[in-house]
C-alpha cells in the first residue's frame, strides 16, 4: 500500500516569490472591491440626490408625470421635434463634465460636478415651467440656487451679467450636426436675476440624476421665464459687464427679448401668450404673470416697460 | 362593394385616432397631436379628390367617379373635425381670443379661409342643389376646390415653417402641383389616351 508522503510541491514553491507575495495584495483588492460595491447602500445617507431637501419655495400644483416631462421637450441640439431628444440624447456623455466660471471674477477657475455635488447640498424645487410656445409643467427639480456658485467665484464690482453657454459637441449632438441652429446655445441674465434665491442650478428631476433630455448633468431653471431661458447642459459661467446677446435674440431679434418675463399681457409677435396648455390638462388655462412667482420677482423690474423689454 | 370600402377606409383614421388617445398612446400633448392629424387627414383627402378625375382620365376608369363626392364629404368631415377640436379644445370657444388668433397668426388666417370656402362645396354636394345650381355653375363653384387646396398646403406649410420641418409639407406641395398641373388644357392634351 502506497502511502501519499508530503513531497508535492507547495503553491510558494511553484510561483514566483514576487507574485506569491502579492497575494495579500489581491485580498486587499478584493476586500476594497466589495467595499466599494456595497459602498453606495452604506452610505445611502451621503448620496446628494437622496438626502435633498424639500424647499418652501415649491408649489403644490399636480406634478407632471415623469414621461411627459421626459418625452416631450424642447432642445435642439438633439433636433426640433419635441419627441427627439428623449430618442437622441442617450448620445451626450455627461461624465466627466466641468464648469468653466470666467469673466468678471476674482477667482476664476474650473469646478467640476463631482466638486458641485459635494460643495452645494441639494434642494428638492417644485416650480412651474411655462413654454414660449403656450404649454406648461410642473417639474420637481433637484438643485441648488446659483448664488450659491457664484459666489463662491466672487463676482467682481464690473459683473452687472451672466452670460452661459451650453456644450458644443456635434459628433455627441445630432441636432447640432445638422446644424438646425446656431451652437453653442447662449443665454443670459442680469446680474440680480442671477442672484435671486428662485434661480436654480438643477442636476436632477424626480428624485434621480437629470435625464440627458432634460440638459445633463447640470442645467438653470429660471421658473418666471420662458423655458428657453434655462439653458442646458451648461459649460461656461461667465461674469461680463454688458448685457450678453442670446441665441434667440441673435436668431429671431423682434420675437425674442433678452428678459422673457412670462407675461400674458404681451403677446408673442405671432401668437397670444394670455394661455396655456398645462400637460395632461384637457382645456387651457390663464398664464400669470411672472409665471405666478410675481409676487418673488416683481420688484426686480420696477420702473420697466415691459412691453419694451420683453 | 368599392364604394362602400372606400367608405369604411376613409373613417378608419379617425378611430384609430380616438383609439390611441384613449390609450394615452398620442405623448404628453395629444389635444395638439389630435389637432395636427385630424388636420392632416383633411388635407390628404382633399388631394385623394383630386387625383379622381385625372385618374379616370388617365385609366379611362369613369366609375371612378361615383366615390368623388364621398371623398370630397369626407375631407370635409376631417376639416370639420379639425376646427372644431380647435375651436374648442385649443381656444375653449372664446370668440374674442379665436378672432384674435385668427387675425394674428397668418397660417391659422389661411387654414380658416380654407375652412370657410368649402363649406359652400360642402353643402352643394346634393344631387338636389347640384339640380338647382344647374351642371354649369356648379361646376364653377366647385372650382374653389383649387384655391382651397393652396390655401390648405400653404397652412400646412406655414405651421411647420417656424421650426423648419419641411419635409413634410414639400410632399403637400409637389402632390398639389401635379395635381394642378394634370388640370391645365395643355397638360391634359399630352396626357389624352390615344383614340381608338
Amino acid at each position: 500500500m502506497l502511502i501519499k508522503t508530503s513531497t508535492e510541491l507547495s503553491d510558494s514553491a511553484v510561483t514566483p516569490e514576487a507574485i506569491y507575495l502579492q497575494r495579500r495584495q489581491f485580498l486587499q483588492l478584493g476586500i476594497a472591491a466589495t467595499a466599494s460595491l456595497l459602498a453606495p447602500n452604506i452610505f445611502a445617507a451621503a448620496n446628494p440626490f437622496a438626502s435633498a431637501t424639500k424647499s418652501p419655495l415649491s408649489t403644490t400644483e399636480d406634478l407632471t408625470p415623469l414621461d411627459s416631462v421626459t418625452s416631450y421637450n424642447n432642445f435642439y441640439e438633439f433636433g426640433v421635434e419635441k419627441t427627439d431628444p428623449a430618442q437622441n440624447a442617450h448620445t451626450l456623455i455627461t461624465t466627466p463634465w466641468t464648469i468653466n466660471v470666467e469673466g468678471e471674477v476674482e477667482k476664476p477657475g474650473m469646478i467640476s460636478m463631482d466638486e458641485i455635488l459635494k460643495n452645494y447640498p441639494l434642494e428638492e424645487r417644485i416650480y412651474r415651467l411655462r413654454c414660449v410656445e403656450g404649454w406648461s409643467m410642473v417639474i420637481p427639480w433637484l438643485g441648488f440656487p446659483l448664488s450659491h456658485l457664484l459666489k463662491a467665484f466672487k463676482p467682481n464690482s464690473r459683473a452687472k451679467y451672466v452670460q452661459f453657454i451650453s456644450v458644443d459637441r456635434p459628433e455627441q449632438m445630432i441636432g447640432q450636426k445638422q446644424k438646425v441652429f446656431e451652437f453653442p446655445y447662449q443665454e443670459g441674465l442680469r446680474i440680480d436675476e442671477a442672484m435671486h434665491p428662485l434661480t436654480l442650478l438643477s442636476v436632477g428631476l424626480y428624485g434621480k440624476v437629470l435625464p440627458n433630455q432634460n440638459g445633463a448633468p447640470i442645467r438653470l431653471v429660471v421658473p418666471w421665464k420662458y423655458g428657453f431661458k434655462s439653458i442646458k447642459s451648461i459649460v461656461t459661467i461667465r461674469l461680463v459687464e454688458k448685457q450678453p446677446l442670446t441665441s434667440w435674440q441673435k436668431a429671431v431679434p423682434n420675437e425674442y427679448g433678452f428678459y422673457s418675463n412670462v407675461n400674458p399681457e404681451v403677446d408673442h409677435p405671432r401668437w397670444s401668450q394670455k394661455k396655456e396648455r398645462r400637460i395632461g390638462e384637457f382645456f387651457k388655462r390663464k398664464t400669470l404673470m411672472f409665471n405666478g412667482y410675481a409676487d418673488q420677482v416683481a420688484a426686480l423690474y420696477n420702473g420697466m416697460d415691459l412691453r419694451k423689454d420683453y | 362593394m368599392f364604394k362602400p370600402t372606400l367608405f369604411v377606409l376613409c373613417l378608419f383614421p379617425i378611430v384609430w385616432l380616438l383609439w390611441r388617445e384613449s390609450m394615452g398612446q398620442l405623448g404628453a400633448n395629444p389635444i395638439e397631436a389630435m389637432i395636427r392629424e385630424l388636420g392632416l387627414w383633411a388635407l390628404r383627402l382633399l388631394l385623394l379628390t383630386l387625383c379622381v378625375t385625372p385618374i379616370r382620365q388617365l385609366l379611362q376608369w369613369h366609375a371612378l367617379i361615383r366615390v368623388r363626392r364621398m371623398l370630397g364629404l369626407y375631407c370635409f368631415f376631417y376639416a370639420v373635425s379639425h376646427v372644431v377640436s380647435y375651436l374648442w379644445l385649443d381656444q375653449s370657444f372664446d370668440v374674442g381670443d379665436i378672432i384674435n388668433d385668427i387675425i394674428k397668426r397668418p397660417f391659422i388666417t389661411v387654414g380658416f379661409l380654407s375652412f370657410v370656402l368649402l363649406i359652400p362645396l360642402a353643402i352643394t354636394s346634393s344631387n338636389r342643389m347640384i339640380q338647382r345650381l344647374g351642371g354649369k355653375q356648379w361646376r364653377q363653384l366647385h372650382r374653389l376646390v383649387y384655391l382651397i387646396g393652396i390655401l390648405s398646403v400653404l397652412h400646412f406649410w406655414w405651421m411647420a415653417e417656424s421650426k423648419s420641418r419641411l419635409a413634410e409639407p414639400w410632399l403637400y406641395v409637389v402632390a398639389l402641383a401635379i395635381l394642378l398641373a394634370m388640370r391645365i388644357p395643355l397638360t391634359r392634351l399630352f396626357l389624352k389616351p390615344p383614340a381608338r
